[in-house]
């Protein structure tokens, strides 16, 4: 065991039926770090989450969390670690006040002892504590499950999916609350679908299908992608997409908001490619380099994968 | 310790919240107890009963009398042999006693040599054959009872519940049910919502024991039903008047043990279901059928078909019902129910371990 490690994972793996839900999952987090554990849905997140705050057995693989292995030390482990699951777990028929004191009493704390980490957080919510928490917005729900899951000074916290149905202002405002709790030596481990979130994120893991595409800062993703990438639209941008995919300089191209990302494949000319989807009838053609996301390098990946 | 308090004080937080289940579990035993007592009744209240007669006489008029002072019998007049069919048809009159025109001679007749040809009939409304039934026994005793009994070699006593109230049937069955409903159903219930709405998930990342969790969680449906045995006893006693006999003590100890019982028979339901409306589902198929049909709380065991009678057997509710029948009905002691003591302290043990023994630490 790394006492320098707030998470280690060593080939773990946990399949439902046929479904291959972790496939040898191995990463390492460190203390006072942010991992982003980033895929789409059915990547495998919330059974590692389970796994790693010992409410699931791994099939195979070993993992430790704080220095202490999830299949013999739970007890432990479930004392020092907070825990936000992907879905509003708190009780809406109690209220904000209530939940925080029920949630503090379970780790055999009050409210005030730890009052000062939760209290940024805490805070925005306080004045509406006497408010059902079945009756708060989804950005005041996070908040308040945030603040249950610290309130007992965790070591390690597991974020599922913790900005998932969270409107955009509330969200930076969430990473910024990381950030924070980041400053005061937590080792946190956060799981998202959003890719745009990756960034945030001190190092990251990409993950598909159970499996571990690669693992990086979010800058030495980006500096490992080889390719050069071009953004281009044009007025029909269906039609584009197809007359795209059936170009042969180009080696893949997809839909990512207002321009498409077409990566550049053998004998690739702008200029060239601007002049030729004139011709074929399109009208307000635009082809610019772009610098590549977490996206790209995403979907970069998966094309290797398969 | 401190966990476990707060436990009890957010299920009890629940429970108050939600008002409609605290309504139906305070209410129900009440709204049970008074309808079971009052409304349903195989008992003769009320029975209707017109008379016809072909010729006045003494005898007559002292048996008529009779009738219309009796406080079970509503006495409707006399009326022609032609009517008796429309009568009994338009539901005016339940009973018809039809007196012979030689009455008073055939009384004599019996009088002196215990035969006579047949002095009165009675004609019954039998489309309900519970009234009919009761009502030509009670007539009978009425009309007949001490010119029978003077003659007749069997005499029959009513102890215990001379009246024979189908209330004092009832309490123990109401009893029986209404405890595993609060208990196993509502504690059942209460579990898989959290596993559900993934609140358990979140509980068991913490340091308190998923055991003491489940404890504390059953806490409040306990004092539930202590203040639901309380208010039975209560309404038994002075609403319905039960004698009770003087063994409350055993009452309440029989009792607790039966909540002990449901309490289990709750968690192993938990242990099983995922969803709230499957553990609802499971506790009416595998509790309240069996309790209604097989515990004899509405149908006498001894009328069930063999193949069923073993069956009752292992109903809880069977026993208990049982118990409380001897001890409130008959205040009977100790003694007379050890063995339903037993037989469910035995079922708890089984339950209870069957229960932990399905119960995980984990999700899975």
């Amino acid at each position: 065991m790394n006492d320098t490690l707030a998470i280690e994972v060593k080939g773990l793996s946990k399949s439902y039926g046929n479904v291959q839900a972790l496939d040898k999952v191995t990463f390492d987090v460190h203390r006072g770090e942010i991992f982003g554990y980033i895929g789409p849905d059915g990547a495998g997140k919330t059974t590692l989450f389970k796994i790693l705050v010992t409410l699931l057995n791994a099939d195979e693989g070993s993992a430790s969390v704080d220095g202490l292995d999830v299949a013999k030390d739970y007890r432990a482990i479930r004392s020092r670690v907070g825990y936000m699951p992907g879905k509003f777990s708190l009780y809406p028929d109690l209220t904000i006040e209530e939940n925080m004191d029920f949630f503090a009493t379970l780790f055999g704390v009050n409210v005030e002892q730890n009052y000062d980490l939760v209290a940024p957080i805490y805070k925005q919510i306080e004045p509406f504590k006497k408010r059902r928490a079945g009756r708060l917005s989804g950005g005041m729900k996070q908040k308040l499950a945030l603040s249950c899951a610290l309130i007992h000074k965790p070591s390690v916290l597991f974020l599922d999916e913790p900005t998932t149905g969270v409107d955009a202002v509330s969200r930076s405002e969430f990473w910024d609350m990381l950030f924070n709790l980041r400053e005061q030596g937590l080792s946190i481990l956060v799981s998202t679908p959003y890719m745009d979130e990756a960034s945030r994120c001190d190092r990251i893991a990409l993950v598909n299908n159970g499996r571990v595409l690669d693992i990086d800062t979010p800058q030495g993703m980006v500096d490992k992608y080889d390719k050069h990438l071009y953004g281009i639209k044009a007025g029909d941008m269906y039609e584009l997409l197809k007359t795209l995919r059936e170009e042969s300089s180009i080696a893949s191209c997809y839909t990512a908001g207002e321009y498409h990302h077409a990566v550049a494949g053998n004998g690739f000319d702008a200029a060239a490619l601007k002049q030729r989807l004139i011709t074929a009838g399109f009208c307000n053609v635009d082809i610019k380099q772009l610098a590549p996301d977490i996206e790209d390098v995403f979907i970069h990946l998966l094309s290797n994968e398969q | 310790m401190g966990g476990f308090l707060s436990f009890v004080k957010k299920e009890t937080l629940h429970i108050l919240r939600d008002s409609r289940t605290m309504l139906i579990a305070l209410l129900m035993p009440v709204a049970q107890i008074l309808l079971f007592g009052f409304a349903v009744s195989t008992e003769i209240n009320n029975l209707n009963v017109a008379v016809v007669v072909p010729q006045w006489s003494e005898d007559i008029r002292q048996s008529v009398e009779k009738l219309s002072a009796n406080p079970y019998i509503t006495y409707k007049g006399s009326i022609t042999p032609g009517e008796i069919d429309q009568w009994l048809r338009s539901g005016r009159t339940d009973a018809i006693v039809v007196f012979a025109s030689d009455f008073d001679r055939l009384i004599n007749q019996w009088k002196q040599t215990g035969t006579s040809e047949t002095a009165m009939q009675f004609v019954m409304d039998a489309s309900n054959t519970n009234i009919a039934q009761a009502g030509a026994g009670y007539l009978t005793n009425i009309l007949a009872g001490e010119l029978m009994s003077s003659a007749s070699m069997v005499e029959t006593h009513m102890l215990f519940n001379p009246q024979m109230k189908s209330a004092f049937n009832f309490v123990p069955g109401i009893m029986g049910m209404i405890f595993i409903l609060i208990c196993a159903i509502l504690t059942s219930v209460s579990i898989v919502r959290e596993k559900e709405t993934g609140t358990m998930d979140v509980l068991l990342v913490s340091p308190v024991r998923p055991m003491r969790i489940i404890l504390a969680k059953m806490m409040p449906y306990l004092a539930l039903s202590c203040i639901n045995l309380t208010t039975i006893l209560l309404l038994a006693r002075y609403v319905l008047g039960i004698p009770m006999g003087h063994n409350l003590w055993i009452v309440i100890i029989i009792s607790l043990v039966y909540f002990a019982l449901a309490l289990s028979l709750g968690l192993l339901i938990s242990t099983i279901a995922k969803k709230q409306i499957v553990a609802l589902l499971v506790s009416a198929a595998l509790m309240l059928l069996p309790i209604v049909m097989l515990s004899g709380m509405l149908f006498p065991i001894e009328n069930m078909p063999a193949v069923l009678q073993p069956l009752s057997a292992i109903v809880p509710a069977r026993w208990y019902i049982d118990a409380m029948r001897k001890l409130l009905i008959q205040g009977a002691s100790w003694n007379l129910v050890f063995q339903d003591f037993i037989i469910l302290v035995g079922m708890t043990i089984a339950i209870l371990g069957i229960a932990l023994k399905n119960f995980n630490d984990k999700l899975e």
